[in-house]
């Protein structure tokens, strides 16, 4: 494999193939469709939040590429348990690390295995793909039914 | 019968495909988005802006007469290639869309609500959106007319469509998700028995099939230069005299007119009436020189060139296990369109592009027609007479690796 093969990597061949938290959040309260127009994916992030603010169940279900559904996957399995401040402060660094505007390695931050998406800006194609999750996470967090990456 | 296109010489004309893509050598099968363009096509717009770049039709100094004439020369061409009539049938656009716009926009002003327009299932959305506006502002109807699992348009469907409302049949004479050449003599003979008349769509057609304008009897004719190895941002529509002269002006302002005052402005005749506007003088000119180079080796040899690489691509994709073909239509141009098992098409895109072969991964302007095959995309390798069995065979060996990663 060449090195720009890096978008491939194994962990996201495998939450594509098994993605975690995939479908329907039976008692969730707070979910939002994201959809990307330009080329058909289509998820639903679902959440249940307490009252104090802890994103206690986080799931998905829909349709994309294999970097949206593994970003998808990675999201929930990274937000499960978090403050909606911390999930909210993530979305704004991944934004960031998706457009190679934040070096995970030497700027702070909270993204853990996240950064495995850093080398995605080089495809900016493919950008939405890896974004969408997020966007639907954030119709959720803001009580915004539909989001549109367009 | 002339000889066969030699290939290798044919490629030093595209200069382009002498590079590395992502380290590996370019193999570009996306002619269907856009076609590459031939040094001779590069030179005679470069020529334009180095030498010329006078605007036309308006200056009485030399470099203005000098790009009049060569601009009025690529009309020319233009109506020889498509064997109109006359050159005042050739209307320059911004494109193909442009083109069905101006129709839509202009004819489409005429239609009453309850009029109907026949449109396919495999219709570009450059077919389709410019009627459902037309749709709102007239209330007229559209009525589409479906496909079978082949990619192949249902003729007596189509025909029991047409009644005493339909106004217009508009339809794509190739599909380009699919590669369907639609039957669309047969879809003249059908509509004008009815008197209605017919616009193609032949953004994909132009660079692969012969169009005489005469022979067919088409009422309007639209392409883009950039599918015909010429320049993005020019188009022409061929239209019927008879009916353009009935038309209204679409887009207005300078050039179209014969005197304005404040009391009366009057209309220039075909085909400035419909071209206002500084066109887009380098571009035509392009398209001027691309028809040459088409002419020169000749659409009958592309054609058969075209035919050998499509029947090889498709005879070697479908020893492929886990990949569908998307198009299987008997009669078709070199579109092989395909899904692989469990593999989105925007991966098969992003990791074949590693392999330095460009395709198109996406629903390619055919939502419908992806919602018709239940498909969100496919993957579409798109040849012209410029690529090689060779190139077919490594596509053949990437996509077997997509397959492996994925497995």
């Amino acid at each position: 494999m060449s090195s720009q093969m890096e978008l491939y990597q194994q962990v996201i061949l495998e939450h594509n193939k098994r993605p975690r938290n995939f479908g329907k959040l039976e008692g969730g309260n707070r979910a939002a469709e994201g959809f990307n127009p330009l080329c058909g994916d289509h998820l639903r992030v679902y959440l249940e939040v307490t009252a104090d603010g802890i994103i206690q169940q986080i799931a998905f279900e829909g349709s994309g590429c294999a970097i949206c559904k593994a970003s998808a996957s990675m999201m929930t399995v990274a937000l499960k348990g978090a403050k909606v401040e911390v999930a909210q402060a993530m979305f704004g660094e991944f934004q960031r690390l998706l457009k190679g505007e934040l070096n995970p390695e030497s700027a702070p931050n909270q993204l853990g295995k996240l950064k495995i998406f850093s080398g995605i800006w080089q495809y900016p194609a493919r950008v939405k793909c890896a974004a969408l999750a997020w966007h639907a996470l954030s119709g959720a967090l803001s009580n915004q039914p539909t989001v549109s990456t367009e | 019968m002339s000889p066969p296109l030699d290939i290798q010489a044919v490629r030093r004309d595209f200069p382009v495909l002498d590079q590395m893509a992502r380290g590996k050598p370019l193999i570009y099968m996306d002619s269907a988005a856009t076609t590459l363009k031939p040094t001779s096509v590069v030179e005679a717009v470069t020529e334009h802006y180095r030498m010329g770049a006078a605007n036309v039709h308006r200056g009485v100094h030399f470099l203005s007469e000098e790009a009049t004439r060569k601009f009025d020369a690529s009309r020319e061409k233009v109506r020889a290639f498509l064997n109109a009539k006359e050159a005042a049938e050739v209307i320059f656009t911004s494109g193909t869309t442009g083109a069905i716009n101006l129709v839509a926009h202009s004819f489409g002003s005429r239609l009453k609500p309850g009029d109907e327009i026949i449109i396919s299932e495999m219709e570009h959305h450059s077919n389709i959106v410019p009627w459902q506006l037309l749709c709102e502002r007239q209330g007229t109807i559209l009525r589409v007319a479906p496909i079978n699992d082949a990619g192949e348009l249902l003729l007596p469907e189509l025909e029991q469509l047409i009644n005493a409302r339909t106004r217009l049949v508009s339809i794509v004479a190739v599909s380009n998700a699919l590669g369907t050449i639609n039957p669309i003599e047969q879809i003249i003979a059908m509509a004008h028995s009815r008197d209605i008349p017919v616009l193609l769509d032949c953004a994909q057609a132009v660079a692969h099939k012969a169009l005489d304008v005469q022979v067919l009897g088409v009422d309007f004719l639209a392409f883009s230069a950039h599918k015909l190895f010429g320049p993005t941002g020019v188009g022409v529509l061929y239209g019927r005299r008879a009916l353009l002269d009935t038309m209204p002006p679409f887009l207005s302002g300078g050039d179209m007119i014969r005197s304005v005052s404040f009391a009366k402005t009057t209309y220039a005749d075909l085909p400035a009436k419909f071209e206002a506007g500084t066109p887009h003088i380098a571009g035509v000119i392009g398209l001027g020189a691309a028809i040459d180079y088409v002419n020169a080796l000749g659409l009958e040899r592309i054609a058969t060139a075209e035919a050998e690489l499509l029947h090889y691509g498709t005879s070697c994709l479908r020893q492929i296990k886990g990949l569908q073909q998307v198009g299987t239509a008997a009669q078709k141009t070199s579109i092989l369109g395909f899904t692989l098992d469990d593999i989105h098409p925007h991966d098969i895109g992003t990791l074949l592009d590693q392999e330095g072969i460009a395709i198109r991964a996406g629903h390619h302007c055919t939502q419908p027609l992806m919602q018709r095959f239940g498909l969100p995309a496919t993957a579409r390798a798109s040849l012209a007479f410029y690529n090689t069995k060779a190139e077919i065979d490594a596509l053949v060996v990437a996509i077997e690796k997509t397959q492996r990663l994925f497995a």
